[in-house]
């Protein structure tokens, strides 16, 4: 075969990739459900209805605020200085990994974490730690609050990069014309253009909230924990005859899941068709502008700013000398948590390192070869395969990946690192896609028409044009999924079987055992891959291109 | 023959006839294609080049040099192409720029280098090889853009308004360089523009993209 036979081929072949896994993954997990009395055993569990509600609440809860708070930000501050300064204080926060964060908040939330230590004893009269649940919280706040704090950016960085496609700065100016208050201008002529772009995003994100289990085993309630966090629990534990009601949890879960997305669904035309009634009666919302704008802006900096806390306080506390409770800072800072947890971070770091140089080394060259065919052979992805291309990220982890674990067990790659790679790229592959397809369209056209003018195949115009020109946001994409992989839990959980530990898994499972020193130095060393991954991104364009005036920011 | 043929060169899209060009361009000669913006011109410009999209259905030959180059892709056609703005590469240095051009057979370093330097040389651009494109101005740019284009030693050249972007003073300077190097190369070219004083300048016929004779100036 040629290589542009190849090529021809690689689109189908990467959404075979996604969409095989996923599939093949629901019917293994689903199967030991259906054939057991499991389902049965599951039904007498009494947690049961309570992990229930969790999941639902805390997900939908967090996926509505996360979305409220982004729209907000938009609709009612986009253009403006204070915008510009959240926005440029959130993306980096992106790169955060979910595990991380919930740590981080943990550490601030705690009855003796660093808000107590700081209104204390002055403020609260505390002299040791009160006795209150504010962490793992029975109504799942603390976990609803992590999930929006993770949330929010992602949100917002996809709602951003869909607004020039719907046209959002004219039609804005068209409202105020016609005398509409911003945040009103914005939801009835913005948002409806806008909605269709970031649905999918949205799905994810009320999927993952709902079934996130690195989160809630950090920050949510315990007895009974959110329903995913406990189907992981039995998944993983000694107890073999709980496994088949494990499978059956993963059905329900499922099924929530499905219903919560179809409930948003409904809500969308509910709320479609009050947008329509609101604009026929004329009214223009202008004194919405004087309260949305300062709730907004101050909720975009409350994100900000539990997030800066969050992670403050993991280098702190990994650093920490003696620390006694009231005091709002330790008596002195020093390296010996981290020398001491030195030789467990050294592996763990090496495999995190590992599985994510390979899962976005293969991610980056499979989008890279699935838009070069896009471009060269014409071929416009449709709505379908887009939506295959979001169907790992809103498929519940837990529905799926159990039922991969057991069939990487039948064929003997379990616990392999290449095994753990290939479940990791799943979920890498969407995210550099995702960020890599609009700079990819947006390059000029015109400079391969002027190469191949000059001689040059197609394959010089990829390598020697293309490829340089885009350097930029290809290593950006590939640090996008850097961090997705070095953030992922559950795949490692259980494709790994237990046998492999990256930095993120370790962390989760120090979490309950409370040392903050050492769990602060696996979560600053998780926390501090990505960021070296995206300012490598930044550094390696820019210096080999310092003399190219074409090629700066914008070029 | 040499030169570069038109043979009942025609264009549709969904039965609607868009170019219909019947013409021999000889070496050294310049065709112009002229008419407003929406009449077809673009269209004419890609079924030279090769860049059609699959909507259109072209039918006729081209023919350069003897050869038939119509199912030919772009980058065998030996035309070469100067675009309205220069798309200089602008990762690559002005010697980047130009070594891309240079056909592979001329092999060694030193024999592309001294290629590059005698081409500079001769756009009054000596000493320009390590700049960046991005430093120059203007005029500069277009004179590098020209360069690269006949570096790559086409057999027939295409203009799509090369001169339109740039003031008017340096205008008429960097088109009498073009043109001039046209004819001292001996090379069929075809000028599309707009512009009436581009096309008078051209000194050649002058047909609309259905090929129909034009006279500037009315």
């Amino acid at each position: 075969m040629t290589a542009g036979g190849a090529l021809r081929l690689a689109p189908r072949l990467t959404l075979a990739l996604m969409a095989v896994p996923v599939l093949a993954g629901l019917a293994g997990t689903l199967r030991p459900a259906l054939e057991t009395d499991a389902l049965a055993r599951l039904l007498d569990w009494p947690g049961l209805p309570r992990a229930v509600t969790l999941s639902l609440v805390t997900g939908c809860g967090a996926t509505l605020l996360s979305l409220a708070i982004t729209l907000g930000l938009v609709a009612a501050l986009q253009g403006g200085r204070l915008f510009a300064l959240i926005l440029r204080l959130l993306s980096p926060l992106l790169a955060v990994p979910h595990a991380a964060a919930a740590l981080g908040l943990a550490f601030l939330l705690a009855p003796s974490g660093w808000i107590a230590r700081a209104l204390s004893p002055w403020a609260t009269g505390w002299t040791q730690p009160p006795d209150l649940l504010i962490l793992n919280d029975p109504a799942g706040l603390a976990l609803t609050a992590g999930l929006v704090v993770k949330e929010v950016p992602f949100l917002l960085l996809i709602l951003i990069a869909a607004l020039p496609q719907a046209d959002a700065a004219q039609r804005l100016t068209l409202m105020a014309s016609l005398g509409y208050g911003r945040v009103a201008g914005w939801m009835l002529s913005v948002l409806p253009a806008v909605w269709p772009q970031i649905r999918p995003a949205v799905y994810a994100v009320l999927a993952y909230s709902m079934t996130a289990v690195d989160m809630a085993l950090v920050l949510g309630p315990t007895l009974p924990p959110t329903l995913s966090a406990q189907l992981v629990l039995w998944m993983t534990g000694p107890d073999l005859a709980i496994r088949p009601v494990a499978a059956a949890g993963a059905l329900v879960q499922l099924g929530l899941v499905l219903l919560a997305l179809a409930l948003l669904r409904c809500g969308e035309f509910g709320v479609a068709r009050l947008g329509c009634r609101l604009a026929l009666t004329g009214r223009r919302g202008i004194r919405a502008d004087r309260w949305l704008g300062p709730l907004a802006g101050g909720a975009g900096l409350l994100v900000v700013a539990v997030m800066a806390g969050s992670m403050a306080g993991l280098a702190l506390w990994s650093l920490a000398g003696p620390w006694v409770f009231p005091n709002a800072l330790p008596d002195h800072l020093g390296l010996k948590a981290w020398v001491r947890a030195a030789p467990g971070l050294g592996p763990a770091a090496r495999d995190t390192l590992l599985l994510a140089a390979l899962s976005t080394a293969l991610a980056t060259g499979l989008v890279l070869a699935c838009l070069e065919a896009e471009s060269r052979f014409g071929l416009t992805p449709g709505s379908r395969a887009l939506w295959l291309l979001w169907l790992p990220l809103i498929m519940p982890q837990v529905a799926f990946l159990p039922g991969l674990a057991v069939l990487g067990l039948r064929t003997g790659v379990d616990g392999s690192l290449g095994a753990v790679a290939a479940a990791h790229l799943v979920f890498v592959l969407p995210y550099v896609f995702l960020s890599l397809a609009s700079p990819w369209r947006a390059w000029d056209p015109r400079i391969a028409v002027a190469g191949a003018a000059l001689g040059a195949t197609p394959g010089r115009i990829f390598w020697r044009l293309r490829l340089p020109m885009l350097l930029r946001p290809i290593l950006t994409a590939a640090a996008v999924g850097f961090a997705v992989s070095v953030g992922q839990y559950l795949p490692t959980l259980l494709i790994g079987g237990g046998r492999v530990t990256t930095l993120t898994t370790e962390a989760v499972a120090l979490s309950s055992g409370g040392n903050r020193r050492i769990i602060g130095t696996y979560a600053m060393l998780q926390l501090a891959l990505p960021l070296l991954a995206f300012a490598l991104a930044l550094a390696l364009p820019a210096a080999l291109f310092r003399n190219r005036l074409g090629m700066r920011a914008g070029g | 023959m040499n030169g570069l043929v038109l043979d009942r060169l025609e264009v549709r899209a969904k039965g609607a006839l868009i170019v219909a060009l019947d013409a021999e361009v000889k070496p050294g000669e310049v065709l112009t294609i002229m008419g407003p913006s929406g009449s077809g011109k673009s269209t004419a410009l890609a079924a030279i080049i090769g860049t059609l999209g699959p909507d259109f259905r072209l039918s006729g030959r081209l023919v350069l040099d003897g050869r038939d180059v119509t199912g030919l892709p772009t980058r065998a056609r030996g035309i070469g192409l100067l675009f309205q703005d220069d798309v200089l590469f602008p990762h690559l240095s002005v010697g980047g720029n130009l070594a891309f051009a240079l056909p592979a057979a001329l092999r060694g370093r030193s024999a592309r280098r001294a290629a590059v330097e005698a081409a500079l040389a001769k756009a009054g651009l000596a000493g320009f090889a390590d700049r960046d494109p991005g430093t120059l101005s203007g005029g500069e740019r277009a004179r590098v853009a020209l360069m690269r284009t006949l570096l790559a030693e086409p057999r027939a050249l295409l203009l799509d308004e090369p001169f339109s972007r740039l003031d008017a003073g340096l205008r008429d300077r960097i088109r009498a360089f073009v043109l001039d190097l046209i004819r001292a190369e001996g090379i069929p070219a075809i000028l599309v523009t707009h512009q009436q004083d581009d096309a008078r300048a051209a000194g050649g016929r002058i047909i609309d993209p259905q090929g129909r004779p034009v006279s500037p100036g009315t």
